[in-house]
C-alpha cells in the first residue's frame, strides 16, 4: 500500500458517493461512535486495538437486524481502483449485518487496501485458499433503475461509509 | 370450440406471427407502445457502454482474456462438471444435473417441500387462488432473484402449479410478476414500462395508502413488500453469472442486493445456472467481473459481485426466533444451523449446442444485454419483438434455437440486419451477426417450398434449395436482377413505378410500395470505364497528374471493385472515386468483378456467399500477386472482404485479400498522409486550395460545415475515422452522427413487414441532422444514403462525390 493507493481509494469513494474517514487504530472506537446512528449492529472488528462502541450490538439477533438503522463489519481488503470493499461471509454474520441496514461501515486497514482489480482477485484466491468460502465486492450504494429513476437504498444500504485505518 | 380471438400480430397458435401483415402489425403496436421507452433505456446503456470501453486502457485484453476463458471452459465443460460436483458436494451442497426444464423443476419442487416441512411450517395445500408472492402462510414459500435461466424453464408456473408461492425480489421482474408481463430485456427486463405505469399496476393491485409519484415512493412500497417476503420465505433461489468449478463458488452480480438476501437469509438455497456458467477457478472470475457491469450499463463495476462457495459460515438469519442472536463462531455456526444449498445444472440442450460448431459460440455468452443495446432496431422494438420465448437481442437467436428450437428463433431473427454493431460491444467477441447469418439459413432450407417459385427461378442462380422465402430469394440474387434493370433500363425504371407492379412485389417479394425502388443506370460503371478507354486511358490521366518526382510509396496502382449499387445504381460515386485517384497520380481499373455474396449472407445464403467468395478471389489473385491494391466504396462489400470471408477463404487467402483491400476514403486519406497534394481536390475551407501547399489545420475556421453518417459495418471495421479525418483534411468541419445504424440495412427496410421499424430508426438519424443547419450530408453506404435522402429530402451523396475533383456538389 502507498500513500498513492490511499488517495486513488479516496478518490473512487467520492465518486460512489460513499463518504471516507480516517482515524488511528486507538480513536477508532470514538470515530465509529461519531459515524454510527442508532439503532446500530456489528460484528466483532479483528483488528488490534479497536472495539465496536457500547452502543453498538454486538451479537444481533434477527430483530435488532431488521431494526438496525447502522450495520458495522470489517472489510478483509479494499480495491482502490473501484472504491471497492470486501466483506467476508463470517459465522458472526457479517453478510447480514453489511447488507440489511439502510447505513453499512465498513472499517478497512490501509494496508489492506490493494491498487486493482488483479490484486483484489489475488487477495480474493488467498483466503479461499486458506479457508475463506464467500466474499462480497461492494462498491457503493445498493442501487436500482427498475422503478423509472435511479433509486439508491433498495434491498441493500443506501448509505455507506468506509472507515479506514491508517495504523493497521 | 371456443372461437379464437385474433389479436393482431397474434397467430393461430398464440405464438409469433407468421405473415408479413401480422409480423407488421405486432411490430407497428411495440414502437407505439413500448418503443419510447425501450429506446431511451437502451440508447443511454449504449452510450455509457461506449464510454466505459473508451475509458479502459486493457479492454481489448480483457475481451480477449474473458473468451479465451469460456473457449477453453465450454471445451472441458464434463470435466468442469466433475470437479464443481466434487467441491460441492465436500462443502457440504449437492449438485443436480438436469436434462430439461421439467427435470430441473421437479427437482426444484422436491427441495422446497422437502425443507419446507422441515420448517415445520405445515406445507399443507392450501388455498389454490393464492397468487404472486399474496400467499398464505402455510404454502411453502421462495423467494428468487433475478435468473433468466429460470424463466428459461418457466420455473415460477412450475412452482406455482405444485403449490408454491413464489415471490420475485428483484425489482424489474416483480413488477412483471404482478403485471402478468415477459422480460423485454435480459437485463433490464421491466424497461418497457414507464413510471407511470408501474404507479398505476401497483395502486391496482395493492390499494396503497401512500402516493406513487416518485420513483422513490415506488422502490420505497417494493422494498418494505419484498422485505417481509424474504424474511418469510423457506427456500431463496437464485441464479448465477458464474460457477467456479474448483470451489464451488457462486458468483452473483447485481446492484440491488436481492441476490445476497435471497441467497444467504433463509437456510436452503438452491442456486440454478445453465451448464455454461462455469469456468475453471475463482481466479478466472477476474475478466468477467471487470467487463460485465461495464458492458451492460456502463457501471465500471457492479454494486455487488458476491462469490460464495456455500453453503456458508454466514448466518441464517431466522425471524422465527427473532430474540436469539444469529452468528456463531466460525466453527459450529454451519453445522448448527442446518443451512443445505443445492446447485442445479440445467443442460436443456446446451450439450447439443456445444457440439454444433455454428451455435457452440453462443455458451460463451454471459448475457450481459449489450448485443441488445447497441441494436438499432432493438432499441426501436425492444425484447417484445426482437425476442423469442425467453431470451431477446441478437444472441438470443442462438439462445433461443439451442434451447428452445429453430421456430423460436425463427419468429425474429429476421430483425438482426447483420450491422454488426453488437460485435464491438460484446465483452466476449461472439460474432453475433454469424450466428443470425447461420440461423437464417437453417430456417430458409427447412421452409415450405411457395407458390411464386417461377417468377424468381429465372433470376436465382443461386446454391440454394428451392422453395424457401421468395422475397429473401430475391434480394439474395439482387446483383442479378439489378444487372436485368440496368438493361432494361429506363423502361425497368417506369415499370417500377407503376401501381400494378408495386402490387405485384409487395404481395409477392414483400417490398414495401412505400419505399422508393432504385433507379438503374443504362451504363454500368464498368462500361464507362472500359468506354472512356479503359486501364491505358486512366494509366495516362494519372501520369499527367502525378508530379515528376514521386517518391515510392505513392506509386500505387488500384483495382476499384465495382459493387453492384456503384456498378448499376450509383455510378456517380464510381466515377468520382476514379477521378479523384487519377487527380492523386494513381492509375485505375474497374474490371468486371463477380458479387461479393453480401447480398446472399443478409438473407442467410450462406452457401452461395461461400461460392462467390472463392469467385471473388479467384478473380483478384492475379491482381493481388501484382501486388495491386483494391478499393471498395460500398462499405458492406468491405465488410465481406474483410470479416466473412475468413469462414469461406483459406486462411492465406483470406488475410491477403484482407491485407489488401481498403475503403475509398481510407486509402486517399493514406495517400495525402503519404505526401499526396490534396489541393486538386474539391477542398470545403474559403480558399480552397489555392495555397496548395496542404496546410490545413482543419479547425474548423472558415471550413465548410458537413453532417456524416458513416455506415454501420465501417464503424465495425473502424473505418469512420479516416473519412473524418479526411474531410478534415480537405477543409470540412465534420460532423458526426451518433446513430448506431441508419434503419435501412440493405434490403431490411424496403420488406414490407420491416418498413416501419426502418422508418423508426432512420427517423432518429434524420433527426439529428435535419437541426443544426447543415447544407451538405453525406453518407458511406448506399442504403444509408437512400434512407436519409427519402428521410431529409435531399441529396445525400457519398463523401468522394464531394471530394472529387470538379466537384459540383
Ligand atoms: S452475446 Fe455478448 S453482448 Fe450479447 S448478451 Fe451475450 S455477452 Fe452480452
Amino acid at each position: 500500500m502507498t500513500t498513492d493507493t490511499v488517495g486513488r481509494f479516496e478518490r473512487s469513494l467520492d465518486e460512489l458517493a460513499v463518504s471516507v474517514a480516517f482515524t488511528s487504530a486507538a480513536g477508532a472506537t470514538d470515530r465509529l461512535d461519531a459515524v454510527l446512528e442508532t439503532p446500530a449492529v456489528g460484528v466483532p472488528l479483528p483488528f488490534d486495538g479497536v472495539s465496536l462502541p457500547e452502543r453498538v450490538a454486538a451479537e444481533p439477533t434477527a430483530t435488532e437486524l431488521a431494526d438496525a438503522r447502522t450495520g458495522i463489519t470489517p472489510a478483509t481488503f479494499a480495491i482502490a481502483e473501484y472504491g471497492t470493499v470486501a466483506i467476508e461471509s463470517r459465522a458472526a454474520g457479517d453478510e447480514p449485518v453489511s447488507l440489511y441496514p439502510e447505513h453499512h461501515v465498513a472499517v478497512v486497514a490501509a494496508s489492506d487496501i490493494v491498487p486493482d482489480i488483479g490484486a483484489g482477485f489475488d487477495r480474493l484466491a488467498d483466503r479461499f485458499a486458506a479457508g475463506g468460502d464467500s466474499i462480497v465486492f461492494a462498491t457503493g450504494r445498493s442501487a436500482t433503475a427498475d422503478m423509472g429513476g435511479l433509486v439508491h437504498g433498495v434491498h441493500g444500504p443506501g448509505e455507506v461509509t468506509v472507515v479506514v485505518l491508517e495504523d493497521r | 370450440m371456443a372461437e379464437r380471438s385474433h389479436e393482431p400480430g397474434q397467430s393461430d397458435t398464440g405464438a409469433a406471427p407468421n405473415s408479413r401483415a401480422e409480423t407488421a402489425a405486432h411490430l407497428r403496436h411495440l414502437l407505439e407502445t413500448e418503443g419510447e421507452a425501450i429506446h431511451t433505456q437502451t440508447s443511454v446503456s449504449n452510450y455509457r457502454r461506449a464510454q466505459a470501453y473508451d475509458e479502459t486502457d486493457n479492454l481489448d485484453a480483457l475481451r480477449t482474456e474473458a473468451r479465451a476463458i469460456k473457449e477453453d471452459a465450454i471445451d472441458r465443460l464434463p470435466e468442469l462438471i466433475e470437479t464443481v460436483r466434487e467441491a460441492v458436494e465436500a462443502n457440504g451442497g449437492t449438485v443436480y444435473l438436469a436434462d430439461d426444464a421439467a427435470d430441473a423443476n421437479a427437482y426444484v419442487a422436491d427441495v422446497v417441500e422437502d425443507r419446507a416441512d422441515t420448517d415445520g411450517s405445515e406445507a399443507a395445500t392450501g388455498s389454490e387462488e393464492s397468487g404472486a408472492g399474496d400467499g398464505d402462510r402455510n404454502r411453502p414459500s421462495v423467494v428468487k432473484s433475478k435468473s433468466m435461466t429460470t424463466e428459461e424453464i418457466d420455473l415460477n408456473d412450475a412452482l406455482e402449479a405444485d403449490g408454491i408461492d413464489v415471490t420475485e425480489t428483484d425489482l424489474g421482474e416483480w413488477v412483471l410478476q404482478v403485471a402478468d408481463d415477459t422480460p423485454s430485456h435480459i437485463v433490464g427486463p421491466a424497461m418497457h414500462l414507464t413510471r407511470e405505469e408501474i404507479a398505476d399496476l401497483f395502486v391496482e393491485q395493492f390499494d396503497p395508502d401512500v402516493e406513487f409519484d416518485t420513483p422513490e415512493a415506488l422502490t420505497r412500497f417494493a422494498r418494505d413488500h419484498l422485505g417481509e417476503r424474504i424474511q418469510a420465505a423457506d427456500v431463496g433461489i437464485t441464479g448465477a453469472n458464474f460457477v467456479a468449478a474448483d470451489s464451488g463458488t457462486i458468483a452473483l452480480v447485481t446492484n440491488e442486493g436481492n441476490a445476497r438476501k435471497c441467497a444467504v437469509t433463509p437456510d436452503t438455497h438452491v442456486a440454478i445456472a445453465g451448464v455454461e456458467k462455469l469456468i475453471p477457478s475463482v481466479r478466472d472470475l477476474e475478466p468477467f467481473v471487470d467487463l460485465i457491469a461495464k458492458s451492460a450499463t456502463g457501471q465500471p463495476l457492479s454494486q455487488y459481485v458476491t462469490m460464495l462457495s456455500p453453503p456458508t459460515n454466514s448466518p441464517t438469519v431466522d425471524f422465527e426466533s427473532p430474540d436469539e442472536p444469529l452468528g456463531g463462531d466460525d466453527g459450529t455456526a454451519g453445522a448448527n444451523r442446518d443451512r443445505e444449498f443445492h446447485l442445479v445444472l440445467l443442460d436443456n440442450g446446451r450439450t447439443d449446442m456445444r457440439e454444433d460448431d455454428q451455435l457452440r459460440e453462443t455458451l460463451y455468452c454471459i448475457r450481459c444485454g449489450a448485443c441488445s443495446n447497441s441494436c438499432a432496431n432493438f432499441q426501436s422494438v425492444g425484447g417484445h419483438g426482437f425476442g423469442g420465448e425467453t431470451y431477446s437481442g441478437g444472441i438470443a437467436t442462438g439462445w433461443e434455437a439451442g434451447v428452445h428450437g429453430q421456430d423460436s428463433a425463427a419468429e425474429f431473427n429476421d430483425l438482426c440486419t447483420g450491422c454488426t454493431r453488437c460485435v464491438d460491444a460484446c465483452p466476449v467477441k461472439i460474432d453475433i451477426p454469424w450466428i443470425n447469418t447461420v440461423v437464417r439459413d437453417r430456417v430458409n432450407r427447412d421452409d415450405d417450398p411457395e407458390a411464386y417459385d417461377f417468377l424468381v427461378d429465372g433470376l436465382t442462380p443461386d446454391d440454394e434449395p428451392d422453395g424457401f422465402d421468395l422475397g429473401k430469394r430475391f434480394f439474395g440474387n439482387i446483383a442479378t436482377v439489378t444487372k436485368l434493370g440496368s438493361a432494361t433500363a429506363p423502361v425497368s425504371n417506369w415499370l417500377g413505378d407503376t401501381e400494378l407492379v408495386r402490387s405485384l412485389l409487395e404481395r409477392t417479394l414483400g417490398i414495401d410500395r412505400r419505399r422508393d425502388l432504385p433507379t438503374f443506370e443504362r451504363r454500368s460503371l464498368v462500361d464507362w470505364f472500359a468506354a472512356r478507354g479503359g486501364e491505358r486511358e486512366s494509366r495516362r490521366r494519372a501520369a499527367a497528374a502525378g508530379p515528376e518526382d514521386r517518391h515510392s510509396e505513392l506509386d500505387r496502382e488500384v483495382v476499384l471493385y465495382p459493387d453492384i449499387y456503384t456498378n448499376y445504381v450509383d455510378t456517380d460515386r464510381g466515377k468520382a472515386a476514379v477521378r479523384t485517384l487519377e487527380a492523386l497520380g494513381v492509375p485505375v481499373s474497374v474490371p468486371d468483378l463477380p458479387e461479393s455474396g453480401r447480398a446472399p449472407l443478409s438473407q442467410g445464403m450462406v452457401a452461395t456467399a461461400d461460392r462467390q467468395a472463392s469467385r471473388v478471389y479467384a478473380a483478384l489473385a492475379e491482381d493481388l500477386d501484382a501486388g495491386r491494391d483494391v478499393v471498395v466504396i460500398e462499405p458492406s462489400d468491405l465488410a465481406a472482404f474483410q470479416r466473412e470471408y475468413e469462414r469461406f477463404l483459406p486462411e492465406r487467402s483470406f488475410e491477403r485479400l484482407r491485407d489488401n483491400t481498403y475503403e475509398i476514403c481510407e486509402f486517399v486519406f493514406g495517400l495525402l498522409e503519404k505526401g499526396a497534394d490534396p489541393s486538386v481536390l474539391s477542398t470545403g475551407d474559403s480558399d480552397g486550395g489555392e495555397d496548395g501547399d496542404g496546410d490545413r489545420d482543419g479547425d474548423g475556421d472558415g471550413n465548410r460545415s458537413i453532417a456524416y453518417h458513416s455506415h454501420c459495418q465501417q464503424r465495425t471495421l473502424d473505418l469512420e475515422a479516416p473519412t473524418t479525418a479526411l474531410l478534415e483534411r480537405c477543409g470540412y468541419a465534420p460532423r458526426t452522427s451518433s446513430v448506431e445504424c441508419c434503419g435501412m440495412a440493405g434490403s431490411f427496410g424496403y420488406k414490407r413487414e420491416y418498413y416501419e421499424v426502418s422508418m423508426d430508426v432512420g427517423d432518429r438519424l434524420a433527426r439529428e441532422f435535419d437541426h443544426g443547419g447543415t447544407d451538405l450530408v453525406v453518407a458511406s453506404g448506399t442504403s444509408c444514403g437512400d434512407q436519409l435522402e427519402a428521410l431529409l429530402e435531399r441529396d445525400v451523396p457519398h463523401p468522394i462525390e464531394v471530394l472529387a475533383p470538379d466537384s459540383t456538389v
